[in-house]
């Protein structure tokens, strides 16, 4: 076997970089929602699939609009927070008290139920968003070419991870959702309205799957089936970092992404079973992630 | 207590009769519902008898399915033997994956349950030379004695009937489920009694997928993909996972409900779904914990 081309192998594990972005954005509000509501969520790749519907739909409604694309994303993601907002207000909340088996459960529903109401309302055909006008055209990088649109995905992932990591450290808002991972009967008993924080969490879980979902909408078609697609790496990618875990998140998207990459040169056949030994592995040798700690609940 | 022995003899006799009202469709849906009535009861070994929510139980189903199949066809192995060792197959996969598995508690059991299944399913997928990867794996044949609808059926209700013998067992997994603390201090190896119950699910659910390969001609790699893990899970939820047969009488209604709405509406996970939702918040016991509950409030009010 012949050595790839090095700028081939760069350019590879940018692509990789790329999608670890657009999984760490729905990854991070699948673990937020873990950490804070014990939740797994299944639901949370029928966020994204709906993130970029709806960016799609606001893109067609706002036609020439000037910043018509990132409208329509923030548009799109924020419908798609309420929607979750609903969703944790109205049926969600009454299951915290059960079992673990039935949120799980429950979550799974809502993926069936989603998925065929935007099969209902999208129907079956593919769709695709073009890129915003300023990111058309590609940036040359050692002889090969790189899309504009992935280079700013690269570098929004990491300014959203610092925007979150700085709330949740300094500010008020912040503190009182750490303090509800720790002990939400403690919280609650100092007068913090946890069932609202609750709320929050969620919501904000939810528009980072919806924004995900937006802004992947250029570079993949919209179709039916990318909720279940999505949900299984993005777990993944919280088993691997540690669930609950910010950092284990960021860590877990960014082997994920490049295994995705680099994987496919090497073994093109068995890179998906790789990246489900690692999942394994990790499970069996580290159970709470690379960067979780081990819960006492 | 006798009176629910009665009971059972009458549903035995009356699934028995079914091929005798000469309706292919009924048959065929017997067929069907008897597979996944199996299927969902190795399950329910794990999840009602000891409280283990395996997300991954496809694997085992796809497994039987699999071997039984490549067994047959490239090895040319006689129904019998390939059936039977398409379950030691399954058995042996369960071993060693649930060596692993029962370590862990809670979310991260069914995390790596999900996570085996899916290395199987996706080896199933890729591994084209073998199993014919996305093409899935056709002309598995009937062995010939067995070689109408008909037959199948009487074949399949004998493997199912066989498989439902209660035992001691079961109640020691159903003590593990309550206690798992108390069931070390009375002398019991609770892991080891977990991965006892985990190979004998994955044999039976091997065997469920072996009848189902040969049923139907074919096997696909959506079988093991993880959405089939979640359906027989709700299989087991909708019928009832406290009672030993709530899971066959969930399948029957489940796939019942398929085939009846499946010439209304093409939008079947929708209802699924909605079934799903709303057995969750008002029937978490499922149809037969609720007629349970339901005839108790009867007999306490006379």
């Amino acid at each position: 076997m012949s050595l790839p081309d090095p700028s081939f192998l760069l350019i590879q594990s940018l692509n990789g970089l790329t999608y670890a972005m657009f999984l760490f954005l729905i990854a991070s509000g699948l673990s937020l929602i873990f950490g804070i509501l014990g939740i797994l969520n299944f639901a949370h790749g029928s966020f994204y699939m709906l993130g970029a519907y709806f960016t799609h739909q606001f893109v067609s409604l706002f036609v020439d609009a000037p910043g018509q694309f990132w409208w329509a994303v923030i548009l799109g993601s924020l419908t798609v927070a309420t929607l979750g907002v609903v969703i944790e207000r109205f049926f969600l909340r009454h299951l915290y008290i059960r079992e673990e088996l039935n949120q799980l459960l429950f979550t799974y529903a809502l993926v069936l139920i989603l998925s065929d109401i935007a099969r209902i309302i999208w129907g079956t055909d593919q769709f695709s968003v073009s890129r915003p006008a300023i990111l058309k055209g590609a940036v040359e990088i050692l002889g090969q070419y790189f899309p504009k649109y992935n280079i700013v995905i690269i570098l929004l992932g990491p300014c959203i991870a610092f925007l979150f990591w700085f709330i949740l450290l300094h500010t008020r808002w912040g503190r009182m959702i750490r303090a509800a991972a720790l002990d939400r009967e403690v919280l609650g008993s100092l007068g913090v309205n946890v069932n609202r924080l609750f709320t929050v969490v969620f919501f904000i879980g939810a528009w980072m799957a919806g924004l995900g979902g937006g802004l992947v909408s250029p570079v993949s078609a919209i179709v039916p089936g990318m909720d279940v697609e999505v949900i299984v790496n993005a777990f993944i990618v919280v088993v691997i970092g540690g669930l609950g875990s910010f950092w284990g998140t960021l860590l877990g998207s960014l082997i994920v992404g490049q295994v995705y990459a680099l994987g496919i040169l090497i073994f093109p056949r068995l890179s998906l079973v790789f990246i489900y030994i690692l999942m394994a592995f990790v499970l069996i040798v580290r159970p709470w992630g690379l960067l979780g700690r081990p819960l006492q609940r | 207590m006798s009176r629910h022995r009665w009971f059972l003899i009458l549903i035995l006799v009356l699934i028995a009769l079914i091929p005798l009202s000469g309706s292919r469709y009924y048959v065929f849906l017997g067929t069907d519902i008897l597979i996944f009535g199996l299927f969902a009861v190795s399950l329910n070994l794990l999840l009602g008898y000891t409280g283990l929510v395996s997300f991954g139980q496809a694997a085992y189903f796809g497994i039987g399915a699999y071997s039984c199949a490549l067994l047959m066809k490239r090895v040319s192995l006689v129904f019998p033997l390939a059936f039977v060792t398409a379950g030691a197959f399954g058995a042996i996969a369960a071993l060693i994956i649930g060596f692993f598995c029962v370590r862990l508690t809670k979310i991260y059991f069914a995390m790596l349950t999900l996570a085996f299944s899916q290395i199987v399913w996706a080896l199933a997928f890729k591994w084209n030379s073998l199993t014919g990867g996305d093409t899935g794996f056709i002309g598995i044949p009937f062995p010939q004695y067995l070689d109408s609808r008909t037959r199948y059926y009487y074949f399949t209700f004998a493997v199912v009937a066989l498989k439902i013998i209660n035992s001691p067992f079961g109640r020691i997994l159903t003590t593990i489920r309550e206690n798992p603390e108390r069931t070390e201090f009375i002398g019991i190896n609770v892991k080891l009694f977990q991965l006892v119950a985990f190979m004998i699910s994955g044999f039976f659910s091997a065997i469920a997928g072996a009848l189902f390969g040969v049923f139907n001609h074919s096997v696909f790699p959506d079988t093991l993909f993880w959405p089939a893990s979640a359906e027989v899970l709700i299989m087991a939820i909708l019928g009832g996972m406290y009672s030993f047969f709530g899971p066959v009488v969930g399948a029957a209604v489940l796939l019942y409900l398929r085939m009846q709405v499946a010439t209304y509406t093409q939008y079947w996970p929708l209802i699924l779904g909605t079934i799903l939702a709303v057995l969750l918040f008002f029937f978490p016991g499922g149809i037969v914990g609720f007629v349970q509950t339901r005839f108790a409030v009867l007999r306490g009010s006379r």
